[in-house]
């Protein structure tokens, strides 16, 4: 049972199952980025102040 | 595997190899100019007030910005280690972060994404998050004058999402009204036009603030095409099993 699910799931790749995870896992991301790269919380910013420059992220 | 965890597990391991590798760039490319930068900014900074060699004043290392910046408390990581091991783990949570968004859509592609795919995929995360926001604000150096912050930001989100979507109906929709309005879209934001900065003096030599968009702008394409075939083959094989 559990198989022919896991098989269906890989099998169907519009299954709503996949998107919505992926689109979890995606706003994750956004998330992981914009704390990095965009938070105006000073500490956030200096610790990571190289990485903004580098990666050219509005800084200061 | 749950396709979550696949994509959580395949990005953590592309981001932090990409993440580590970025750093090494930029220890040769963007952190010497950053740090030379930070040399002007600190003069412009220091009023005749305040000696610089004053041993009682702790060192103002890299505190910026010339208007309404006078943070004397704020924490800043100590230079030497303990800055480039924030700038080290801020480039594997950037890089971490970008992955997340790389293997979801190859998640959402449902079939094997190749190397190559992927690299092509890491090209169009340069396009949409390099090039495209570069092209109206450019890697700046710090001690440079700046338009408002959020005002900024807004720009810089608006212009990336406005060139994912414009690329995305280029490559997948075969329709010429979706070639119109792709390449409109990637227009859009430059007739708009990105925040100017108020003209301001800075003592930063152009020639280093163009070395820096030389070097900022090669190491995100290295940044980017790493990522794209790390996170294709970490995903392609982590969702196998």
């Amino acid at each position: 049972m559990q198989q022919t699910q896991t098989a269906q799931i890989s099998a169907v790749t519009t299954d709503v199952n996949v998107v919505v995870q992926a689109v979890l896992a995606m706003a994750l991301g956004l998330f992981i980025v914009g704390v990095v790269g965009f938070s105006h919380i000073s500490a956030v910013h200096n610790a990571a102040h190289d990485t903004r420059h580098a990666n050219a992220f509005p800084c200061h | 595997m749950s396709v979550f965890r696949s994509i959580v597990f395949s990005a953590a391991l592309a981001g932090v190899i990409t993440g580590a590798a970025i750093t090494g760039a930029q220890m040769v490319g963007t952190i010497p100019l950053i740090q030379k930068s930070e040399v002007y900014e600190r003069k412009a900074e220091a009023p005749a007030a305040v000696a610089p060699t004053d041993a009682t004043q702790p060192a103002h290392t890299h505190d910026h910005g010339a208007a309404a910046h006078s943070h004397e408390a704020e924490w800043e990581p100590a230079e030497g280690f303990q800055r480039n091991a924030f700038t080290t783990g801020a480039n594997i949570l950037t890089a971490i972060g970008f992955a997340l968004l790389l293997a979801g859509i190859f998640a959402l592609r449902g079939r094997t994404v190749s190397w190559r795919e992927g690299l092509f995929w890491g090209l169009g995360g340069f396009v949409v998050f390099t090039a495209a926001p570069g092209l109206g604000l450019p890697p700046e150096l710090p001690g440079m004058p700046v338009a408002d912050l959020s005002l900024r930001q807004t720009w810089w989100v608006s212009t990336a999402c406005a060139t994912a979507a414009g690329l995305g109906l280029l490559v997948f929709r075969k329709a010429s009204w979706a070639a119109i309005l792709g390449l409109g879209l990637i227009v859009l934001p430059h007739l708009i036009g990105a925040p100017q900065a108020p003209a301001g003096h800075t003592d930063v030599p152009e020639a280093l603030s163009h070395s820096f968009v030389v070097a900022a702008t090669l190491t995100s394409l290295l940044f980017w095409a790493l990522l794209g075939v790390l996170t294709s083959i970490a995903f392609q094989r982590i969702s196998r099993t």
